[in-house]
Order: structure tokens, then C-alpha cells, then sequence
């Protein structure tokens, strides 16, 4: 039977097809503004181009929505990870201005892996108030978010930290192989938690207690584990992209660093079709959310949006894609016309529930 | 006697879902004043005709007529409006509201915008007086058991003007005293004109209270006929177009077993759930428990795979003593839980007939430890052949599996396991006679094959074609533990379920 369904409607209805239709939109509304939108050349032996700024400035957001991706298909979410970017970024170069010498490479490792160390304590700290204190997940992170403010500016001390280490910049701001650090860095993670979550069985635990919790528990799933084990490696995805932020401005600033991404971070896993209630989630679609919200960014500058009306017009943007990633709303908008008596099928109702 | 004309007519109906025909050139017809039957195994599309019937899905092909005007609902409130009230299989309320609020839920009596809550209360009151069901109505729902939330769905159904209910069997989660409330209260809306569409798997009620009934099977109509001219032998077979030789019962009772014992609980019990009670299950051995609704079947069960904690008491497995703390550690020791409450314990919706059916092996690997793609799809293959599940597409959502299908998936989950106890909770319910009779062959199969089984049924028949030894609660206490011997009749049980004990 799905032989017989054309391939263009395969295409339409594969759930991914209008986020990537708003991306390509996107990106195309750019190319008309600006000449040479879409070439990337290569200077001093890196590759320069809007597109390449757009991976490399989106290169945080996509870390911190892959790990949010894993949160919210168990049911939950994490607001903190905005406070860890900053926490981490400012452990990290507190660190660092110690050293007598901020070039030393050991001296950066240390630190990388102090403020690493640290994201991964408050993520299992999550995940210990949601899955053994049976705290709502909004609510428990809801905690950090507000106290991990004030940690990350009792460690700078209020101040910005400023450094000067060529290692450390690497990271953020950053070459290897013509490419920018960044965005290998968020493709090594990505490929990593594809590997755990589809190669190794995570997703399909995750899934499972994301979709129906005591059916997972009655299955054997040792959610408790699983849920220390996902939030850790939210904060550490929020760690590691603080890490990014602080290196390519070379400061760390407690009070502004990742301010509002946890938000940026779950439109992004929203708008990639993944159900806020839990369960199914979508790698792919997660970085096609991130990819947008980075390139609307890069929009607002290139045509010039006048910057008091820039939140509103994202904001427009955004409710379009969750309005075509409706299919309640497709089914009115489009079929209605096309087929008056069509009714969606019972597979589709399911989904309705998300964006 | 002159047939009055069909309040309902539906001709030709035809209904696709993706790779599935679930209903193809249906013709039914519904008269005032009768309660109709609509028969069929799982999966025979009567839950889709109901759903087309009251708008929850549109048809592909055919037409409907309400009182000779053709009709197509946008959705059951639409259906309702128009006089056709449904009750679901699975109780639809809120149960965090109040009786009266679920009621009244959507239609509640107002004046300027305002709730009238003491009206709301008043009629609510009297409409439980009126069908004899015996609630706080300021209760909240969640405080009785399912067969009152089912009676409160009933009585919300029948206080809406209705000119037709349809129960889709309303009577699966009911004990006896309850079915004959919720039949008189049918015999009653039946005297008022209404046409009541009802559908069971119990053909005993159907016989003793439908006056037609219509016959499907695989999405196709066998016939319409009078409950009073087709005998149950001719009915099932139309069911499950199968030759009557086929449906021969399990052959004699089964020989006690002798094996060692496999697990003893030792005064287990657990406050407010079920008092301390002793029980042995020996390899291979079925032993079945009977009581009432609510008489503490599944807290004992729940108990045995640590679903809940116990507050007294020891568990041995093999002479070894053990604290199942969690299902995790039951599951370690190769005890299986398969739960009566399929929706809301069981399926993991959202995923599809391969991952559910593989969910608790894998859980039992942990997640560093995945099974290979081939592998699943050669174990899921056997399992689905082996159950017949159907459709037998692995990667089809569960939720557009029928009920029964969805209860071999759950079944299939941990028989992959290949368990030494497997604890079935109404492993039966709400299934049709084919499947039911599959799944009672293959309990015997696995126990002679040296697997235990603690098997759950309100069917006092099924416990005891298949258990060598029958554990008989009541009021949350297990009162004896029979051996299945000769003297064992169905009315020696009830007779210890209702004295508390054999004489």
C-alpha cells in the first residue's frame, strides 16, 4: 500500500518538509537582499561566508537544543540551560585568568574540564529533583535557572571577566581544516547523540518513558537512571556551549551569557517536530529549528529590520512554521479546498499535539 | 409486527486507513425501541462504525440517513446534538472532576455566562437517583471505582436527549450486579423509544438482552438477524468464519503439577491494597485467581512483580529470598507483568508495533546494550506470526492496532523475555471469542513447557479450564486456595467467593 502513494506527497507529508521549506524560504529571501549570499570563498586558509556565519553563530543554540531534544521526549524540560552556558563560560575563564600563563594548553584543558565537570554535576542535580524528588521538570530547573545566575555572578563577582588566551579562543572563534571549531564541535555532539540515542537504545528509552511512564516503569525501564542521565547531558551540551559564547568574545559575562537560549532552544526543538508531551523526537529536525532561528537572526541584520521590531518580526516568523507544522491547521487551510469531505486520518491525529 | 422505519440507515459504508480497510460496503440499520447487537472478533471494524456512525472519522464510500435525512457529523458533539450519545469502551471522563462537573462537562446550566453549581448538583442528584446508582455527585470521579465512572458515562450519555445510544462495551469492566442495574436501566430507555446499539464480547448478555443483532467480520457484513433465531453456535462461527469443529474447547482439565515450588509468597501484603496473604506457584503451573471486581486480584499481582511495594511479608524465588523493590528487579528474576490496563500501563503510543513489542528486553539489556536491527525485526517476525497479530506490518503505529491486536503485542513483549512466572491481568477482556481462545491454547502451551502462569480472570469458566490450582479473593483477602480437581465447578467457586471460604 505505501508503494502507491506518490512520491510528492511523500514528500510533503514527511514531517520535516516544512520546516525545511521555511529554512530554504529563509535563506532564499536572503540571497534576493543580498549579493553573494550564498558564496563562500576561502581566506587565510578558512572558509569565509554568510552561510558559514550562520553554522558558526548557530553552533551554541544547536548544542543546547540537542540536549533539550532528549529532555523534552521524556516529558520534561530544561529551563536552567541558559544559567549553565553562563556558569560554565564564567568557571572557565575565572579559571583561566588565574593561570600565569593563559596560553598554556594544560592550563586551558583544566579548565575546559573544571567547567565541564561542574555543568555535568548541576544537570544530574536536575535530574536527581525530577526523577527521585518527583519535582515537576519545569519547576526544578525553574531553580537553577534563577540561582545559576547568581552562582555564575558570584564567580566572576560580578564583573566580566576578561582573558587573553589564544587556546581558549580556539574554541569559539577558532579554525581547524578551513572549518570553524564550532561547528565541528556541534557536529561531533550531534553525531554522538545520534549514536547513543538510534545506534545504541537510548532513543527507544527515552521514548518509551517520554510516551507513557508507567508503562516504561511496568517494562522494567530504570527511568530514574535514565533521567539523571539525560539531563547531565543537557547541561553538558548547555556546558560545552558556553564554553563557545565566552571563548569567541573572550569574556565571560554572568549576567547576559545565554540569556533567554533555553527559550531559542525549545522553539527550536518544537518547530522540529518533536512533541512537547514527550516520546517521539527528531535529531534532524531539532538542528532544522536551530538552523532557522540562527538564519531569522542573520534576516533581521541583512534587511535591516529596525532593531525595536526585531522580536516582533521573529515572532511572526516563528508562528508561521508552527502554524504549517499544525496539521490541524494544514488540513484547514489547505485541503479544504482541494477536497471538502477529506478527513485526516487517525495516524495524523496523533501528532496534532505538536508545535 | 409491522417494523417501524429505521431511525438509522447507513448503506455502502466504506472506510481506509493507511494500509488497512477497515470497513468496506457496510449496510446497518438501527430501529426505535430496540437494543441492536453489533457483533464481530477485534478488529472486524465495529469500533470504526461506531466512530463513522457518531463523526469521529468521515467515510470513503456510502451514505447515512438519521430518521430518512442524510447526515455526515463534523464530530460526536455535532452527533450528539443530533440525538446519537455514545459511550466508550474505555471511560472518556475527567477524573480529577467532580460527577456532577462530568455530567454536565460542556453543557452546564448557566445563567449570564455563571455556572449554576447548585443546579448543576441538584440535576446531577437526580439523574443517579433516577438510574439508581449510588454516589456522592461533589465526589470526584476518581474516588470510585472504573464501573461506577462507567455508570456516571452512562448516565451522562442517556441525560443528553437522546434518540440513540450506542454502548461500545460498556459492560466489560462491570460485575454481575452491575450489568443486570445497567440492563434494567436499558430495558427502560428501550421503553421510551430510544434505539440502543450495544456491543460485547459476552454472548450471554447479548442473547439475554439484544433483539438483532448485525454481524461483521474483517471490515465486511455477514448479516443482520434476530437475536431469538440464531443460536450462539451459528453466531460465533459467523464471527470467525470458521468451521464449528475448529472452536472445539481446551480438551480435559489439566493434571496437577508436581514441580518445586518457583515462587512463595510468605504473608505478602500491603496496607490499604490487599491483607498479607500466602501463596505458591510451582514450575509450569497455572494457577488462577477468581474474586470479584475489586477484590484485590491485581494488588496481589502487582505485588509479586513489585509494581507496588510491599509493607509485610517475604518473597522467596527458588528458596531465595528477594525484595522486588521495583518491576526492574521482578523482571531480573524472569517474572512478567501483563497489565489489564493496556492504555494506560501498557502501550507506548506513538512508537510502533516492533518497538513496543521489543520495549522490555531491551529495557532488560539497558540501553548500552542494543538488539540489531535484524534481530528485532527476526524476533518481532516470529512473535507476530506466532500471535497472529494483525495487521502483521511491524512498523504500524500501536494506536491503529484493534484492542485484541494491541493485547498480543503486550503479551508478545514479554513472552520474548521467555519469563518463568508470567502474571496475566485479564489477559482476555474486552477480546473476541477467536482471540480469546488463541490466547487460552497458548497459556497451555507455555505451561507445559514448563513456564508459570498466575492468571487473572473475572471468567470463572476460563480460570478454571486452565488452572490447576484457583486462589479466590475477596474483600481484599485471599480467602482459599483450591486444587482444580473434579469437585471444582464454577458454582463451588462462586459459592467461596460469596461465603468467604469452602465449606
Amino acid at each position: 500500500m505505501t508503494g502507491t502513494v506518490p512520491l510528492a506527497r511523500r514528500i510533503t507529508g514527511h514531517r520535516l518538509f516544512w520546516p525545511a521549506v521555511v529554512l530554504a524560504g529563509l535563506l532564499l529571501l536572503n540571497l534576493a537582499l543580498t549579493d553573494g549570499f550564498f558564496s563562500v570563498e576561502i581566506k587565510d586558509g578558512h572558509l569565509y561566508g554568510s552561510l558559514v556565519d550562520i553554522a558558526r553563530f548557530g553552533a551554541p543554540l544547536i548544542l543546547v537544543a540537542l540536549g533539550m531534544t532528549l529532555v523534552i521526549a521524556t516529558g520534561g524540560i530544561d529551563l536552567s540551560v541558559g544559567s549553565v552556558v553562563a556558569i560554565s563560560g564564567a568557571l572557565a575563564c575565572l579559571s583561566i585568568s588565574g593561570l600565569e600563563d593563559q596560553n598554556s594548553v594544560t592550563g586551558v584543558l583544566t579548565a575546559v574540564g573544571l567547567a565541564l565537570g561542574l555543568a555535568l554535576v548541576l544537570g544530574a542535580w536536575n535530574g536527581m529533583l525530577v526523577a527521585v524528588a518527583g519535582i515537576q521538570p519545569i519547576v526544578a530547573t525553574l531553580i537553577l535557572m534563577v540561582a545559576g545566575r547568581g552562582l555564575a555572578q558570584l564567580i566572576t563577582d560580578g564583573q566580566i571577566i576578561t582573558i587573553n588566551s589564544a587556546p581558549y579562543k580556539l574554541i569559539g572563534g577558532g579554525y581547524w581544516l578551513t572549518l570553524p571549531f564550532g561547528v565541528l564541535i556541534a557536529a561531533l555532539l550531534l553525531a554522538l547523540t545520534a549514536f547513543l540515542t538510534r545506534r545504541l537504545a537510548l532513543g527507544l528509552l527515552i521514548e518509551a518513558v517520554g510516551g507513557n511512564a508507567e508503562a516504561g516503569r511496568l517494562s522494567g525501564v530504570n527511568a530514574r537512571g535514565l533521567l539523571i542521565t539525560v539531563y547531565a547531558f543537557c547541561a553538558l551540551c548547555a556546558g560545552i556551549a558556553g564554553l563557545m559564547i565566552s571563548s569567541n568574545v573572550s569574556s565571560a559575562d554572568g549576567n547576559n551569557a545565554g540569556l533567554w537560549i533555553e527559550l531559542d532552544a525549545i522553539l527550536a526543538v518544537v518547530i522540529g517536530g518533536t512533541a512537547l508531551t514527550g516520546g517521539r523526537f527528531s535529531l534532524g529536525g531539532t538542528i532544522l529549528g536551530a538552523l532557522i532561528i540562527q538564519t531569522l537572526t542573520t534576516t533581521i541584520y541583512t534587511i535591516g529590520v529596525p532593531p525595536e521590531t526585531t522580536l516582533l518580526f521573529k515572532a511572526l516568523v516563528v508562528t508561521v512554521v508552527c502554524l504549517l507544522q499544525s496539521p490541524a491547521f494544514r488540513a484547514r487551510a489547505f485541503h479544504r479546498r482541494r477536497r471538502p469531505a477529506a478527513t485526516p486520518a487517525p495516524a495524523d491525529e496523533k501528532v496534532e499535539v505538536r508545535a | 409486527m409491522a417494523q417501524p422505519a429505521p431511525i438509522v440507515r447507513m448503506r455502502g459504508i466504506g472506510k481506509q486507513f493507511p494500509g488497512v480497510v477497515a470497513l468496506d460496503g457496510v449496510d446497518f440499520r438501527l430501529l426505535p425501541g430496540e437494543v441492536h447487537a453489533l457483533m464481530g472478533e477485534n478488529g472486524a471494524g465495529k469500533s470504526t462504525l461506531i466512530k463513522v456512525l457518531t463523526g469521529v472519522y468521515g467515510i470513503d464510500a456510502g451514505s447515512i440517513e438519521l430518521e430518512g435525512r442524510p447526515v455526515a457529523f463534523s464530530g460526536p458533539l455535532e452527533a450528539q446534538r443530533a440525538g446519537i450519545s455514545t459511550v466508550y469502551q474505555e471511560v472518556n471522563l475527567c477524573t480529577n472532576l467532580s460527577v456532577a462537573e462530568n455530567v454536565f462537562i460542556g453543557r452546564e446550566p448557566r445563567r449570564l455566562g455563571r455556572i449554576r453549581w447548585r443546579e448543576m448538583r441538584r440535576r446531577a442528584a437526580a439523574l443517579m437517583a433516577r438510574l439508581e446508582i449510588d454516589v456522592d455527585v461533589t465526589a470526584p470521579l476518581s474516588s470510585y471505582s472504573l464501573a461506577v465512572q462507567q455508570m456516571v458515562a452512562i448516565a451522562r450519555a442517556v441525560d443528553v436527549d437522546a434518540k440513540v445510544l450506542i454502548l461500545d462495551e460498556p459492560t466489560s469492566s462491570l460485575d454481575a450486579g452491575e450489568v443486570a442495574q445497567l440492563f434494567r436501566i436499558m430495558r427502560r430507555l428501550k421503553g421510551e423509544g430510544i434505539a440502543i446499539l450495544f456491543v460485547s464480547h459476552f454472548l450471554d448478555q447479548v442473547y439475554e438482552i439484544a433483539d438483532r443483532m448485525t454481524v461483521l467480520r474483517n471490515g465486511r457484513l455477514v448479516g443482520e438477524y434476530r437475536t431469538a433465531e440464531l443460536p450462539q453456535v451459528e453466531l460465533v462461527a459467523k464471527m470467525i468464519g470458521r468451521e464449528l469443529a475448529d472452536l472445539e474447547r481446551l480438551e480435559e482439565r489439566p493434571p496437577a503439577r508436581e514441580g518445586a515450588p518457583l515462587l512463595e509468597a510468605r504473608e505478602l501484603g500491603r496496607a490499604g491494597a490487599i491483607e498479607p496473604f500466602t501463596l505458591t506457584i510451582r514450575r509450569g503451573e497455572v494457577v488462577g485467581l477468581a474474586g470479584l471486581l475489586g477484590s484485590g486480584r491485581t494488588e496481589a499481582a502487582r505485588l509479586l512483580f513489585g509494581a507496588d511495594r510491599a509493607g509485610t511479608g517475604t518473597l522467596t524465588v527458588d528458596g531465595r529470598q528477594v525484595a522486588l523493590r521495583t518491576p526492574r528487579a521482578a523482571v531480573r528474576h524472569k517474572i512478567a507483568f501483563c497489565s489489564e490496563n493496556r492504555r494506560a500501563e501498557g502501550l507506548i503510543p506513538g512508537l510502533t508495533v516492533r518497538e513496543n513489542l521489543i520495549l522490555a528486553l531491551q529495557a532488560a539489556r539497558g540501553w548500552t546494550r542494543p538488539l540489531s536491527r535484524r534481530r528485532q525485526e527476526e524476533l518481532v517476525g516470529r512473535y507476530v506470526a506466532a500471535l497472529n497479530i494483525r495487521p502483521a506490518d511491524p512498523d504500524q503505529l500501536i494506536e491503529n492496532l484493534s484492542g485484541g491486536n494491541q493485547q498480543k503485542v503486550m503479551l508478545a513483549r514479554w513472552l520474548i523475555l521467555q519469563p518463568r512466572l508470567l502474571i496475566l491481568d485479564e489477559p482476555t477482556r474486552g477480546i473476541d471469542v477467536g482471540a480469546k481462545a488463541e490466547i487460552q491454547r497458548l497459556v497451555a502451551e507455555l505451561s507445559d513447557d514448563g513456564m508459570a502462569v498466575l492468571f487473572i480472570s473475572a471468567e470463572l469458566e476460563e480460570v478454571l479450564r486452565l488452572s490447576h490450582r484457583v486462589g479466590v479473593l475477596r474483600d481484599r483477602r485471599l480467602v482459599a486456595a483450591l486444587d482444580n480437581d473434579d469437585e471444582l465447578t464454577t458454582e463451588a467457586l462462586m459459592e467461596t467467593i460469596a461465603s468467604g471460604g469452602r465449606a
